[in-house]
């Protein structure tokens, strides 16, 4: 019963995102996206510098570079739907009266919170593997780049998206629908930026600057994430040449992700999710 | 050896309970006491406890801000009571399980606006965990007018129409007990007949219904019972033949003498206005008190020029009780 009423709500969320054109929104934003950086991509390949044509290696680095450049767009896309599809799909639908009817029925208000979350994870998550394997399919087409980690890089993309929908599901019950999508893409952006002050600390050697970035890495892990998929997507080369100023620069990233960073990323995931929960089951609707 | 003889009397002990257990009335549809909700400072809920039996037709009445729709958002788990006690068909209401055969039009009614009607029937007979087929789907939107527009989406639907497919939804997972809040506030004067239509079906297959309303006579037409809510309490509540148990004859008569009037007041209390009586007769009356009062006037010589049995309505009775609730306070 639980397990059917999960999948149900997973259905209706998936079918709420495609009805509502938010399917054909993202389709369109993305496929802008590939084409933008299918051409730019194309023009690389025969780019002059003043110092005559790059090598194919330079040109691989400069990809690599630019790619991880143009995932942040698409995350940035897909941190945007979700957060904006998670806020409405909880307090909107409690504001609207559409979960009156719903949670009168003999469920579980927490089974009810997993079937969303679950379909917007599929949507979201889904969404950034089907964009960002386009866009790695275009970058090999057009230089003949291919990342070290395709997979290990989408599926920490997917994640990313995760957590951001995860924190807009855990805003929606206590603010309304449009404070907690612009809340979580707030939070989203803020990270970002801590994250990157975090890298010019460490290049300036300034230890305080530098636990900016780890501090907000710890409360919200969609920085951290990004960083590993970062990583996933670079050539390996890049980091030699750019050396240890690297850190400050935002589209390079030093190191894989370490396992246990994942697992709290896991833990955030689920300690947010419980509080979403239990806020949820005790709202007065 | 000696264990049949321990187990034996425990079997027939746990068959007597069985059976003591078995000959029980059923518990009621939707049982409530103690009910309390607090917003802030304001009390909405204030110690309220009502029942509704299996297949009975309870009406909820009161002013706006009575508590109606809080309470009956706490009989259905939408709203967590500050303290009290709920049970559904039997299971405490804090078990989502209790809800399985309880069917529920909100107030403020709004279903998914890019599914289909069909679709919304589909999703609720899936929450709802029953086995309804397509067909008794499709036969449950044509109960409240809405066959020609099963695969139109909600989105396009007027009020009127998505409140039609609310009553289809509550209707629609084959419910013991139906809650029905403020069902006809979106609908035209036709619609209203079909909800009472509804009701009274419901009445005949022994479902249960509890029916918020401001309409009062579809109330007093369809209702086996009424609780009246005031401020957060139940301010009355009975069968309609006790709240309404007033009867009242009046009489249009000259010639009176002592006698008559003796006679009058021996019936009831007696209002009198020049030659126009009031008599409000006992509550227990079997109908024969007015042909005996008819037949001893004329014996007594008193002219009769009109008799006209009344019986309070129960909006009379429900402004009365408000009224007297409200003057108390002042006081």
């Amino acid at each position: 019963m639980t397990a059917r009423t999960v999948l149900t709500v997973a259905a209706l969320t998936l079918r709420e995102a495609s009805r509502r054109k938010v399917l054909r929104a993202l389709a369109v934003l993305t496929l802008a996206l590939l084409a933008l950086s299918a051409w730019g991509f194309s023009r690389l390949a025969v780019a002059e510098t003043q110092f005559g044509a790059l090598t194919s290696g330079q040109a691989r680095l400069v990809a690599s570079q630019l790619l991880n450049l143009v995932m942040f767009g698409l995350s940035l896309i897909a941190a945007l739907g979700t957060a904006f599809l998670a806020g409405p799909t909880l307090a909107g639908e409690a504001e609207s009266g559409i979960s009156l009817a719903v949670l009168a029925r003999p469920v579980r208000r927490s089974t009810v919170l997993l079937g969303k979350w679950l379909g917007l994870a599929v949507f979201g998550g889904g969404f950034v593997v089907v964009a960002g394997l386009a866009q790695c399919l275009v970058v090999l087409v057009t230089v003949d780049y291919w990342p070290p980690n395709i997979v290990g890089a989408l599926a920490l993309l997917a994640a990313q998206t995760v957590v951001l929908l995860t924190l807009g599901l855990v805003l929606s019950t206590v603010v309304s629908p449009m404070a907690s999508g612009v809340v979580a893409v707030g939070l989203f952006g803020a990270a970002w930026i801590a994250g990157v002050v975090g890298g010019v600390g460490e290049v300036l050697g300034n230890d305080g600057v530098a636990r900016v970035g780890t501090v907000s890495r710890m409360l919200l892990p969609t920085d951290g994430l990004w960083r590993g998929a970062m990583h996933a997507l670079q050539d390996p080369t890049a980091l030699a040449v750019f050396g240890p100023e690297g850190a400050a620069f935002p589209f390079l990233s030093e190191a894989p992700l370490t396992a246990a960073y994942l697992a709290w990323a896991v833990l955030w995931v689920a300690m947010v999710w419980g509080l979403a929960a239990v806020a949820f089951a005790r709202k007065d609707l | 050896m000696g264990e049949p003889s321990v187990a034996a009397p425990d079997q027939a002990a746990v068959r007597a309970a069985a059976e003591l257990v078995a000959g029980l009335p059923p518990a009621p549809a939707l049982w409530c006491t103690g009910l309390r909700k607090r917003y802030g400072r304001r009390s909405a809920v204030d110690g309220v406890a009502l029942s509704v039996g299996r297949g009975e037709v309870v009406g909820l009445l009161g002013p706006n801000g009575a508590g109606k729709t809080t309470v009956i958002k706490m009989l259905l788990g939408l709203v967590r009571p500050d303290a009290g006690e709920v049970m559904v068909l039997g299971r405490p209401g804090g078990d989502p399980a209790a809800r399985a055969r309880v069917g529920y039009l909100p107030e403020l009614f709004r279903y998914q606006p890019w599914l289909t009607a069909a679709e919304v029937l589909r999703l609720h007979v899936r929450l709802a965990g029953a086995a309804v087929p397509p067909d008794e789907q499709r036969e449950c939107l044509a109960l409240v007018g809405l066959a020609g527009r099963a695969g139109d989406r909600v989105g396009g639907f007027s009020k009127g129409m998505q409140q039609r497919l609310g009553l289809a939804v509550a209707l629609v997972a084959r419910p013991e007990v139906v809650v029905l809040d403020e069902p006809t506030s979106a609908l035209d004067p036709l619609g209203r007949v079909d909800v009472r239509d509804l009701v009274l079906s419901l009445k005949e297959r022994g479902v249960a219904v509890l029916l918020n309303s401001h309409l009062i006579g579809e109330v007093e037409r369809v209702c086996d019972r009424v609780v009246i809510l005031d401020s957060g309490r139940v301010a009355a509540a009975g069968t309609l033949a006790e709240l309404l148990g007033r009867r009242e004859v009046r009489l249009h008569l000259t010639g009176v003498t002592t006698a008559v009037e003796a006679r009058l007041a021996a019936a009831g209390p007696v209002a009198r206005e020049a030659d126009r009586f009031i008599v409000a007769l006992p509550a227990d009356d079997d109908g024969t008190a007015v042909p005996d009062l008819v037949r001893d006037l004329a014996a007594l010589g008193a002219r009769i020029h009109a008799v006209e049995p009344g019986r309070i309505s129960l909006e009379e009775r429900l402004l009365g009780i408000l009224r007297s609730g409200a003057g108390e306070e002042r006081r």
